[in-house]
């Protein structure tokens, strides 16, 4: 692809004290690209994601969306006003495993609540633009619903919706299936496979390899706080050269693609 | 026991219990609700990043629930005026000591309150790009809230008895009222049943209006 970078990374290190998990990071995304992010347990995949959006303070490096960079340098040091860090996380819709619903928000109100509070939208309109998120992922006859009455897989498409609902640019999943049960994942999938095909540009953190398979434009595999081999889902996943990626995906034994 | 009681003195002076009380809600009143929001402030500063503020707001915590409220309201009558100099009206006084009192409980509610609140829930309102204050106030405390009812009506009912001890620095409330009706006929049973009843009824309906509150939050369960 050839396009300007709607993100880039440049030089991207986190430390949660001593611990050092990202190590540095240089990645672009374009318009339209799907990224998965495989790797170990611990291999900093959910940190590198929840940097993009500034749940984690980068210790190092920069972010820049839409070719603007994040983030107020003054002096030598960068601070990242509240302000910006919430327009850049409505820009980035975020995915999360454990869904992170609004136990005490009806489903509709949980779409409908950062339309209206972020966005300041009038209730009807929020309510228009939340009915039709719910529609396209299938739950429009759960509005009333709370939260805890649903399913795992309908937890998650809800937190689907709560995030579209906010029209962001660049959508990020973290393993958001990796808590349901196995005959709902298939839900949730079909969902994110819909948005592909709507042409969204994704970053998508799974350990569902032949998901990814079909889904990525370009795979990563981060290990050792690097992207250590980054290609084609063709190239990675069945094709890699290097020997910590063949480990990694004989680990996981035969996967379908 | 040959004792006939006579409730007459009660309905001959029920103005003056009647004063009382709506002195006792004067106090009550402002004490829990600024209190409640002092609370939430100190709950902030308890939860702080810098450890000095999560220190200084420690120490104003411990130091009133770890010492006896009448001591706090004599305190504030007798000994505070002497440390800035300006004398305090004994409503004042008990108004302030019973307002800083309930801040420092309903700091801990509230410090509880937040943390047992998954850190996934302020994750998920900023991720659609809420402030800090934004989540807190349409995400956190709304469960905060519901999470801590029973310990919130718990504090205004121990609040509205607490009041009573206002008495000791003559502010004219309910059992001040009751103490001196009591002395002036020599009819404490009649008098002191009398002033128990009305505590009784004012406080009664707010715990059963929180059990109701309390089913209706439940319902998201
Ligand atoms: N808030 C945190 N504080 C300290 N260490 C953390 C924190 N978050 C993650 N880590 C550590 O960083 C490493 C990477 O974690 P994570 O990004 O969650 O890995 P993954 O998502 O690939 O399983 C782990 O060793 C984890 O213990
Ligand atoms: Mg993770």
């Amino acid at each position: 692809m050839t396009g300007k970078p709607i993100l880039e990374v440049k030089g991207l290190h986190k430390r949660f004290g001593d611990h050092h998990v990202l190590k540095g990071i240089d990645f672009t995304v374009e318009p339209g690209e799907r990224v998965a992010i495989i790797g170990g347990s611990g291999s900093g995949k959910s940190t590198f994601l929840r940097c993009m959006n500034f749940m984690e303070t980068l210790s190092e490096g920069e972010i820049w969306l839409d070719g603007t960079r994040i983030g107020v340098e003054k002096k030598g040091t960068v601070t990242y006003p509240e302000k910006q860090l919430c327009q850049v996380r409505e820009r980035l819709g975020m995915v999360f495993q454990q869904f992170n619903l609004f136990p005490h928000m009806s489903v509709l109100n949980n779409v409908m609540e950062g339309l209206v509070t972020v966005q300041g939208k009038s209730k009807p309109e929020a309510r228009r633009i939340a009915e039709a998120e719910l529609a396209k992922v299938g739950l429009s006859e759960k509005h009333d619903a709370w939260p805890g009455r649903l399913s795992g897989g309908q937890q998650q498409r809800v937190a689907i919706a709560r995030a579209l609902s906010m029209q962001p640019e660049i959508l990020l999943f973290d393993e958001p299936t990796s808590s349901l049960d196995p005959e709902l994942v298939g839900e949730v999938l079909r969902v994110i496979k819909q948005l592909a095909e709507e042409g969204r540009t994704m970053l998508l953190v799974t350990h569902e390899l032949g998901f990814a398979y079909h889904f990525a434009t370009k795979v990563i595999f981060l290990a050792e706080g690097v992207f250590h081999e980054v290609g084609t889902p063709d190239e990675i996943l069945k094709h890699p050269k290097q020997a910590r990626t063949q480990d990694f995906l004989r680990r996981f034994g035969e996967f379908a693609f | 026991m040959n004792y006939v009681p006579d409730f007459s003195i009660v309905t001959d002076n029920w103005i003056v219990l009647l004063r009382g009380l709506w002195v006792t809600i004067q106090i009550w009143i402002p004490s829990i609700v600024i209190g409640l929001a002092g609370g939430f402030l100190l709950a902030q500063a308890r939860l702080a990043r810098r450890g000095w503020i999560r220190g200084t707001s420690l120490v104003y915590v411990e130091l009133f629930r770890d010492t006896p409220v009448l001591i706090q309201l004599i305190w504030f009558y007798y000994a505070f005026p002497i440390l800035v100099g300006v004398q305090l009206s004994p409503y004042a006084a008990a108004l302030l000591g019973l307002t800083l009192n309930t801040s420092a409980y309903a700091s801990e509610i509230f410090r509880g309150g937040i943390r047992s609140i998954h850190r996934g829930q302020m994750e998920g309102a900023l991720a659609i790009g809420m402030s800090r204050a934004q989540a807190m106030r349409r995400v956190i405390l709304p469960q905060v809230i519901k999470r801590m009812l029973p310990a919130f009506t718990n504090r205004t009912i121990e609040v509205a008895k607490m009041s009573s001890l206002a008495s000791v620095i003559s502010v004219h409330e309910l059992m001040y009222q009751g103490r001196l009706l009591s002395s002036t006929y020599y009819r404490p049973f009649e008098i002191l049943t009398a002033v128990a009843f009305i505590y009784f009824v004012l406080i009664y309906p707010g715990t059963f209006l929180a059990g109701r509150l309390e089913k209706h939050l439940a319902r998201s369960n």
